[in-house]
Formats: structure tokens, C-alpha cells, sequence
């Protein structure tokens, strides 16, 4: 299970303009942790909730996560410099399920890093497709080319990479076949265009989601998202959705990484 | 004095209470997710997460936003109603040495009645009756904020019971001790303070609120003087017990809560920061009384100094 540790900065380096990579030492967490799980980082003593940052890689007792600076919390967080601790609670949440065979990993800006964990845990050598806004902001590449069979890049503004969304290059490899499923973490509306093309080719797909998030561990409630299951009728949702027989499960406890067809994807979401 | 040997003994109502710290409504599910980290049983009592009596989804996030030393919530009473509660998870509860408290929150003054008949026939230990929600639109803080829906809705909740009743009051009142003189008149137990503090935040960015239910209820640190205030105000107007929350971080918070007039206090928000802060709060406040040669905790409680 997850515990409370205090755990030494090894590393803090700047990859892009506002996004960090960082490495701490703990050997239980190293342990522990899976593809996708997250670590709830406290971020000084004025800041009262956690902050939840995925898993980026783990060798030997080293951890790393990549994290955007978005606010005073990430901020600090940012100005943190090896030899310093941090107090962390973790690994949380349900991870990646990583069957036999060939996988695609899709990661989309700030929500690539877990994938890269994610493909270094898989059974054969993966596929992996990365989208960036633009060439500024493209990260982690020669780490996913280390231990991927194929990488594609693609960059909104075409300054890096194919120019276009991840979606192109995957429906080529979907059309290759052979994949087992599909794993991908990123902004909603991209990884929900990525669940429509892997339906569309009968791939399973698995999906990372993000939300506000309290405690970390089940019991608050806040990081609510509506997944499809016949338990509760709910009256706050959309009641155009497709199927209203809807849960709120909570990203932190039962997400982070949801089946794809278990997600009520909500248009109106940022 | 050596704090092991330190009783925190609390009797609270006819209730027996290991030690006066409880887990406040809302903060802390029904007790599985905490109960990986430590013992149940170490602590005084857990309020768990607030029952109605059908399940409810709850609002749309975001649901939560940081604030300075503080947060706000919109849950919206999320949970699976007052029957799964009795058949999935009271038994859970059951198998820890600690006071078990069931808050309800009614959409209707007969739906707080049948909930109590309900947990009163499964044995709770104590019913919280939750006049003080500020995020749904029917029932909670509506009837909360009026000495009338107080009355009713305590006079309705007395008359079903069979096991010790405490009114969870709002701080969204102009004159909270003559709320809490209606629920004491009306039969009440005990009373139970504070609820959150009705609060909003904007996104200047983007200019839309940022939580998608617009207002939420603030708690953590931020509003524990405002809490302390009025457990004063209110333990200086009945003669009931009062359980004090509202930002408690640390023993010496729950010492303060105490003098000010609180007979138990619940530790929310600060579990968030850190999953062990209850029991750590029993050990400060254990090592508060030995500094300080306190054998008991009624020596703390009202002992104000004006």
C-alpha cells in the first residue's frame, strides 16, 4: 500500500520552458509503483492539498515525475533542489493493465511522461505516439526512443514532427494490426478521439484521466468522474449521454486509468 | 506526568469515547480508505460521509479549490444512500472499537425521520443530523439557517430516535447560539460546529467560477478562529455538549477548541495534508495534558479564562 515518506531530491532539471523533470530516492515507492499510479506531493506548509503528479520512471530506488509549473504550488515545487526532501504520499490509484504483446502508448504534452513508464514495463518492445502543441514543448524523446519499436511525434503547428494530432499516426498503426490495446494520457478531447479510432479498429483502449483532487486515496470525493455502470441515476449530468445508467467513481481511488468504455466523456469539459 | 498514562476519556452524551478526536462528515468516506494507514479503533469516533435516503451522485466537478490556508468543496452529498450504508458499510465499521456517527441530510423534514428510524433500528451510535450542507439546492443549510427548520427538523428527528441525536450547525447564520437554543429546546442531544463556510473563488483567466457548482463550503486552517468563536458563542448559550471542528491541525487546535467549550472535536480537511493527522492529534493533545497536569479532559473543556 501507499505511506507517507519523506524522500531526498536527486535531480531537478528544466526540460522546456515550464515543465521540470525531477528524481527522489525511496526505495518502498520504487517498489511499489506501477504505470500510471501517481505520487500526491505536498508543496510547502502554506498549501494545505497535496499535488498529484504521475510516475514518470522508476530505476532502482529512483524515481522520477515531470510536472508543468501552472501555479504557486508547481511553482515551488520547481524551485526545489536536489539534497532537499519532499514530503510524498504514495504510489496511488489504479495504473495501466499491461497484457502480453504488442502495445501503442499515446501520450499528448504534459501527459506524456506516465507513458513512458508505461512502455518500459511492456512485454515487447511498444509503439508510442506523442503530440505536442509545438516544437518548444516537445519532451522525453530520445528517452521513449530507447526503449520503443516506433515513435512518431506529431506537433499542432507542424514545427516538429507530422504536423496534425496523434490520431493520424495511430490510425496507421491500427491499420497494421496486431496491437493489443492501447494506452494513452493526455488532455480529454484527445484522448477521447483516441478511444473512438481504437473502437473503430476493435482495439481495446485504456485512458489516464486528470481532475482536482483532495485526499489522493478514496475517502473525500472531490475528483469525481462519471463512469458508465447501472449503481446510481444521476440527475446532475448531461441527459443527451448515451447511457444515463452513470457512477461517479473517483479518479484518484478508482482511476487514475479507466477502460475507455467505462468513461462518460463530457463534451462540456474544458 | 507521563502521557501514557493520560486518559482522554470522553463521556459524551451516554456515549463513551476513548479519546475526544472524531472524524468529521465528509472528510473521510466510511472509514476503509483511512483504515489502510493506521488502526480505526485508536480513534474516538468516525462521522461518516453524509447519508440521504436515496444514493445520490453528487454535483459536477471540479468540486474542489485551493484557498489561502484553506479549500473549498461542492461534493454535493455524493453517497449510496442510507441502506447500502446499513448493509455494505456499517458492518465494516463495526468490527473497530470506536463510536460509530451517521450523518443524514434530508431533502424533506420525513425523509430526516425515516433515515433516523432507519440507523436507529441498526444501532448507530449516535445520528448527525446535518441541517448545514451549503451544497445542494433542497434541504441541508435550508433548513439549517432558520430557528424554525431547526425546530422541525430536530422535533421530527427526536420523536424516531432510539440512540443519542447531535445537530450539525452552519456558521452561514447571523446569530448561530440561537440556532443552536432551537435544536437544544427542540430535544437535541448535543450540538455539532462548525459546517462549512459558504465561499466562491473565480478564475480571472478564464472569468467563470472555478468550481463548476459556482459556491462551495470553505474549510482547513483558514476558518479555525472563526470556529472557535462560535463553539464560544454557542457553549455559552446551551447546556448540551458541543463537538468543535472547523481547521483543527493540531493538538493544541483541539486544546483551543476545547477551552473555547467543546466537549469532542473532528479533524476534516487537515486528513487531506496528511492521512495520519487524527491520531497524530491524539498524541499531541495526550502530550498537551501532561505538560500542562491534566488528568482529564473536563478540566479542559469551557475552562476559558475571561
Amino acid at each position: 500500500m501507499s505511506d507517507v515518506f519523506f524522500c531526498e531530491i536527486t535531480e531537478n532539471k528544466v526540460l522546456t520552458d515550464a515543465v521540470y523533470s525531477m528524481s527522489i530516492t525511496c526505495s518502498q515507492i520504487a517498489a511499489k509503483a506501477l504505470p500510471g499510479q501517481f505520487l500526491h506531493i505536498k508543496c510547502g506548509h502554506s498549501r494545505i492539498l497535496r499535488r498529484p503528479i504521475s510516475i514518470c520512471n522508476v530505476h532502482n530506488d529512483i524515481i522520477t515525475f515531470v510536472f508543468e509549473v501552472k501555479g504557486d504550488g508547481t511553482k515551488w515545487l520547481s524551485q526545489k533542489k536536489p539534497g532537499q526532501s519532499l514530503d510524498i504520499l504514495g504510489p496511488l490509484g489504479n495504473g495501466f493493465t499491461i497484457p502480453g504483446g504488442k502495445i501503442i502508448v499515446v501520450g499528448g504534452g504534459v501527459g506524456t511522461p506516465p507513458m513512458l513508464f508505461t512502455a518500459a514495463k511492456a512485454t515487447q518492445k511498444p509503439a508510442a505516439v506523442l503530440g505536442f502543441r509545438s516544437a518548444d514543448r516537445v519532451i522525453l524523446t530520445e528517452e521513449f526512443k530507447a526503449i520503443c519499436e516506433k515513435i512518431y511525434i506529431t506537433t499542432d503547428d507542424g514545427s516538429y514532427g507530422i504536423h496534425g494530432a496523434v490520431t493520424k499516426p495511430l490510425e496507421e498503426l491500427l491499420k497494421t494490426g496486431g496491437y493489443k490495446v492501447v494506452m494513452s494520457c493526455g488532455q480529454l478531447l484527445m484522448q477521447k478521439a483516441v478511444a473512438d479510432i481504437c473502437a473503430k479498429y476493435n482495439v481495446p483502449s485504456q485512458v489516464s484521466l486528470e481532475e482536482r483532487m483532495g485526499c489522493g486515496v478514496g475517502a473525500c470525493l472531490v475528483c469525481a468522474c462519471a463512469t458508465k455502470s447501472n449503481a446510481i441515476e444521476s440527475d446532475a449530468l448531461d441527459p443527451n449521454a448515451e447511457d444515463n445508467k452513470i457512477t461517479m467513481s473517483r479518479v484518484c481511488a478508482d482511476g487514475p486509468v479507466f477502460k475507455s468504455n467505462e468513461v462518460v466523456w463530457q463534451e462540456s469539459i474544458k | 506526568m507521563n502521557e501514557k498514562n493520560i486518559s482522554a476519556q470522553v463521556d459524551f452524551i451516554s456515549v463513551k469515547f476513548k479519546n475526544p478526536v472524531v472524524t468529521a462528515s465528509g472528510t473521510f468516506g466510511f472509514g476503509r480508505e483511512y483504515g489502510e494507514y493506521y488502526d480505526l479503533s485508536e480513534l474516538g469516533g468516525i462521522c461518516v460521509k453524509g447519508l440521504t435516503l436515496a444514493p445520490r451522485p453528487g454535483n459536477n466537478p471540479p468540486r474542489i479549490a485551493e484557498t489561502p490556508m484553506g479549500m473549498l468543496n461542492s461534493v454535493g452529498l455524493q453517497n449510496p444512500g442510507v441502506d447500502a450504508f446499513i448493509k455494505e458499510e456499517l458492518p465494516f465499521l463495526r468490527k473497530y472499537d470506536t463510536v460509530v456517527i451517521a450523518n443524514i441530510a434530508g431533502n424533506t423534514i420525513d425523509e430526516y425521520a425515516e433515515m433516523t428510524e432507519k440507523l436507529s433500528d441498526a444501532r448507530v451510535d449516535i445520528i448527525e443530523v446535518n441541517v448545514s450542507c451549503p451544497n445542494v439546492k433542497k434541504g441541508g443549510m435550508a433548513f439549517g439557517t432558520s430557528v424554525e427548520g431547526v425546530t422541525d427538523v430536530t422535533a421530527a428527528v427526536m420523536k424516531k430516535t432510539k440512540v443519542p441525536v447531535m445537530v450539525k450547525l452552519s456558521p452561514n447564520v447571523t446569530d448561530i447560539a440561537s440556532i443552536a437554543k432551537a435544536a437544544e429546546s427542540a430535544g437535541a442531544d448535543a450540538v455539532s460546529l462548525i459546517n462549512t463556510l459558504l465561499a466562491m473563488r473565480i478564475d480571472v483567466m478564464t472569468r467563470k467560477p472555478v468550481l463548476d457548482n459556482i459556491v462551495g463550503g470553505l474549510s482547513g486552517p483558514a476558518v479555525f478562529p472563526v470556529a472557535v468563536r462560535m463553539v464560544w458563542q454557542v457553549a455559552s448559550a446551551v447546556n448540551i455538549p458541543v463537538l468543535g471542528m472547523g481547521g483543527i491541525q493540531t493538538g493544541k487546535d483541539a486544546a483551543e477548541m476545547m477551552l473555547a467549550g467543546a466537549s469532542l472535536v473532528a479533524v476534516g480537511t487537515a486528513c487531506f495534508d496528511d492521512p495520519y493527522a487524527p491520531v497524530k492529534i491524539i498524541k499531541e493533545l495526550k502530550e498537551y495534558m501532561a505538560v500542562n497536569s491534566i488528568k482529564s479532559l473536563c478540566e479542559l473543556t469551557g475552562q476559558l479564562l475571561i
